[in-house]
């Protein structure tokens, strides 16, 4: 079956949702009428696994791992070939972001063959090279992470927001205002998130949602009551909910415990990707694998521990609409 | 100006505001066209302060191991400077975004990472009985522990210190620039000089070895082992009590009040100046149950001699839908304020007001006439009052 790549529900919630984040949203009872004649959609998640990802050995293949890639998001667009899939997703011409997090360093970070993969494919579909921009908060963190710097010339793009800057003028919705980075409300047609599957320590779990404020200028000010309702409140704004298409997760290897500092004790070799356009679904999918994890070693799940990632259920709900976390409206293909 | 000082005056951002002043340009040079006044009307219409030092390029030199904090396990760090205690892991930062877990110890990003620094008079953060008519050379580094929605210098408040232009000025040559420009005191001021705890007691010792005294203009929000050690180092306080309730405090400032409470009891047990700034926001913590709450509060535990500003507000920030507080509201405040005894209840940021002035609270004369931040009389004789030699609380004495 074919889909198109953007739904009539996705652009409704869209435009209601930065409705609401203009300050149109004092009244509820609008809002909440509006959402009730929208029937629920079922968000598609894949979640693509290869076993033999490391080929015996501790390190990535990266021939599997584009092969993964490739499956994972022929399986998403339902599409013959990756090319196809992921003219799906951008245009020729178009300027594309991919928002690593690099915040752990070498190790914990979005690993550097999976990005290149998706340069790669990038490339084929129609986007040049100096159209592609791998972005992160410093330019340090993506250094640490492996990443090289690159600014000019026709080369795959590499910087921090210390060198992009920010918006001078605040972007306000619910409980944030920050200044934007200027890579995601300037330079960037299209964002692809690509966050790590971990556990964090204060937030539950940090995975799509939370890979956003990477995109502002003051997330230490957003951790407190674990993050919630500002992860999903940062979300919400404009140049986020507009740009961003599709939430690649690389859960090549994984983390349950410790995050977000990379803690390689505490981390096991998932050898998957997770694919949505549904952050919530995904996020609440990752939460889930990393529970199941976290019982399989005998520890305590982080609900138990008052850890749960409560930001999930706000994002879900009503009035910011990112997505869902009720399993039965998540289309889960497994390959 | 030489073109070398241009160039470093190029590169500091543009002015800034004491907390408890919100006051328009053309407000403040209306009410302060009297000679003498150059340096303040310079200073306001954002002449920076020349500094010779050389542009931060290096992070490394801001980079300072912090005081106050706890090792834990798995390199994490438990920040014991603030009552926020944020616990933080390996390459985090905590609230404030100025201190950073580097395998497992602590720093402070902004020692010496001066951001902004003006010459005010000591009445604008304000301080109305500590040294009157003195020029304090104020400054601040970028950073915050909390994120008050009414913030007049969040650009640099709210910000990490990579975001914001600054310069490397070390604590000697910060008291030396006060020094070179006649500042009889040093202000810590515009952002929260809580954050930039080492660099703020380095710099006082410094300058009190040049006999240059240390203000602080803080929100309070501080843990009492750096407080009273604080006391020790500085020599007047100005707390900005934002309101006397919590839900105020958690929703506005994203705080908490009794923290508060319990700093300016510490500090009046340490025995230095304290001031307190109320800023009165229209709406959100404007009742008479509150006023009356604060000065009896203020009266039982801190006494009648603490000067309390009741500051009209200004939208700023997050809070651009509420109006300026009305004069009235002010008034009504500071009413409440002496009908319970407080001897010093100030009306501020509305120049002119005769609630600017200081009077005495035995006879009622006339001591100090202000207009703004200018002290345009003082009649008092070696603290006290002229008539009635009743004590005036305060330092008057630079």
């Amino acid at each position: 079956m074919k889909r198109v790549a953007a739904s009539r529900r996705d652009f409704l919630r869209t435009c209601l949702a930065g409705a609401a984040c203009m300050g149109m949203s004092s009244d509820g009872g609008f809002l909440r009428s509006v959402w009730a004649s929208v029937p629920p959609s079922r968000s598609r998640l894949v979640i693509a696994r290869d076993a033999m990802l490391r080929g015996g050995g501790a390190g990535i293949s990266s021939g599997r791992l584009q092969n993964l890639l490739d499956r994972a998001m022929q399986s998403f667009f339902d599409r013959d070939t990756p090319v196809e899939a992921w003219r799906q997703l951008v245009r020729p011409g178009e300027v594309v972001g991919l928002k690593v997090n690099c915040l752990a360093g070498r190790g914990g970070s979005t690993s550097i063959p999976l990005v290149e993969a998706i340069c790669e494919r990038l490339q084929q579909a129609g986007v040049p090279a100096e159209n592609i921009i791998i972005w992160d908060r410093l330019s340090s963190d993506l250094e640490s992470a492996g990443f090289r710097i690159s600014t000019g010339g026709r080369r795959v793009r590499c910087s921090g927001n210390d060198a992009s800057g920010y918006e001078d003028d605040l972007a306000i919705c619910g409980s944030v205002g920050s200044r934007v980075a200027r890579t995601l409300t300037r330079y960037c047609d299209a964002v692809i998130n690509l966050p790590v599957l971990k556990d964090h320590g204060i937030a539950g779990v940090t995975m799509a949602l939370k890979n956003l404020f990477g995109a502002i200028h003051n997330p230490n000010k957003y951790h407190g009551n674990a993050g919630d309702p500002y992860i999903a409140d940062v979300n919400m704004l404009p140049s986020i909910r507009q740009k961003v298409r599709l939430t690649i997760c690389d859960a090549t290897t994984a983390q349950y415990e410790g995050g977000p500092s990379y803690m390689p004790q505490w981390t096991w070799p998932y050898n998957g990707l997770l694919v949505s356009r549904d952050p919530v679904a995904l996020d609440y999918t990752g939460w889930q694998i990393i529970e199941r994890k976290r019982a399989e070693r005998g520890m305590k799940s982080l609900e138990v521990l008052g850890r749960a990632p409560a930001y999930i259920a706000t994002a879900a709900d009503t009035h910011h609409g990112l997505g869902t976390n009720d399993p039965k409206l998540i289309e889960r293909i497994e390959i | 100006m030489s073109s070398q000082a241009r160039n470093a005056a190029d590169r500091l951002p543009a002015p800034t505001h004491s907390a408890g002043e919100q006051i328009d340009r053309r407000t403040f040079l209306q009410a302060t066209a009297l000679p003498g006044l150059a340096a303040c009307v310079w200073a306001c219409l954002g002449g920076p302060i020349l500094l010779h030092a050389s542009p931060a390029s290096e992070e490394g030199r801001f980079t300072v191991e912090a005081q106050f904090y706890d090792k834990q396990a798995y390199k994490k760090i438990k920040c014991k400077l603030c009552p926020r205690e944020c616990v933080i892991d390996d390459r985090e930062r905590g609230y404030c975004g100025v201190r950073e877990n580097r395998g497992g110890t602590y720093y402070t990003l902004v020692h010496s990472r001066l951001a902004t620094a003006h010459i005010d008079p000591i009445e604008k953060k304000p301080f109305f009985h500590f040294c009157p008519g003195v020029l304090a050379f104020s400054v601040a580094t970028a950073g915050c522990n909390v994120n008050c929605k009414f913030c007049q210098n969040w650009e640099i408040s709210q910000a990490r210190p990579e975001q914001v232009r600054a310069n490397y000025v070390p604590p000697r040559d910060l008291a030396a620039l006060a020094q070179q420009n006649h500042c009889p005191a040093i202000a810590y001021t515009y952002s929260e000089p809580v954050v930039f705890y080492e660099y703020l007691m380095d710099t006082a010792e410094s300058a009190h070895g040049l006999g240059i005294k240390s203000v602080v203009v803080t929100g309070g929000y501080i843990q009492k082992d750096p407080l009273k050690k604080m006391c020790r180092r500085v020599d007047a306080i100005k707390v900005d009590l934002k309101a006397f309730s919590q839900k105020y405090y958690k929703e506005i400032v994203n705080g908490d009040l009794k923290p508060i409470l319990d700093a300016l009891v510490t500090i009046r047990h340490e025995g230095r100046w304290l001031e307190i700034v109320y800023l009165v926001v229209p709406t959100l913590n404007d009742s008479d149950a509150e006023f009356q709450g604060l000065v009896r509060w203020i009266k039982s535990e801190l006494g009648t001699d603490v000067p309390v500003h009741f500051t009209r507000f200004y939208p700023q920030y997050l809070l651009k839908n509420l109006p300026p507080t009305p004069l009235g509201t002010l008034e009504r405040a500071k009413a409440i304020a002496d009908a319970e005894g407080l001897h010093y209840a100030y009306i501020g940021n509305v120049p002119g007001h005769p609630g600017e002035n200081t009077y005495c609270p035995q006879c009622r004369r006339l001591l100090i006439e202000r207009l703004g931040f200018v002290v345009r009389k003082m009649d008092l004789h070696k603290g006290k009052c002229r008539s009635c030699q009743h004590p005036i609380a305060g330092v008057w004495q630079a």
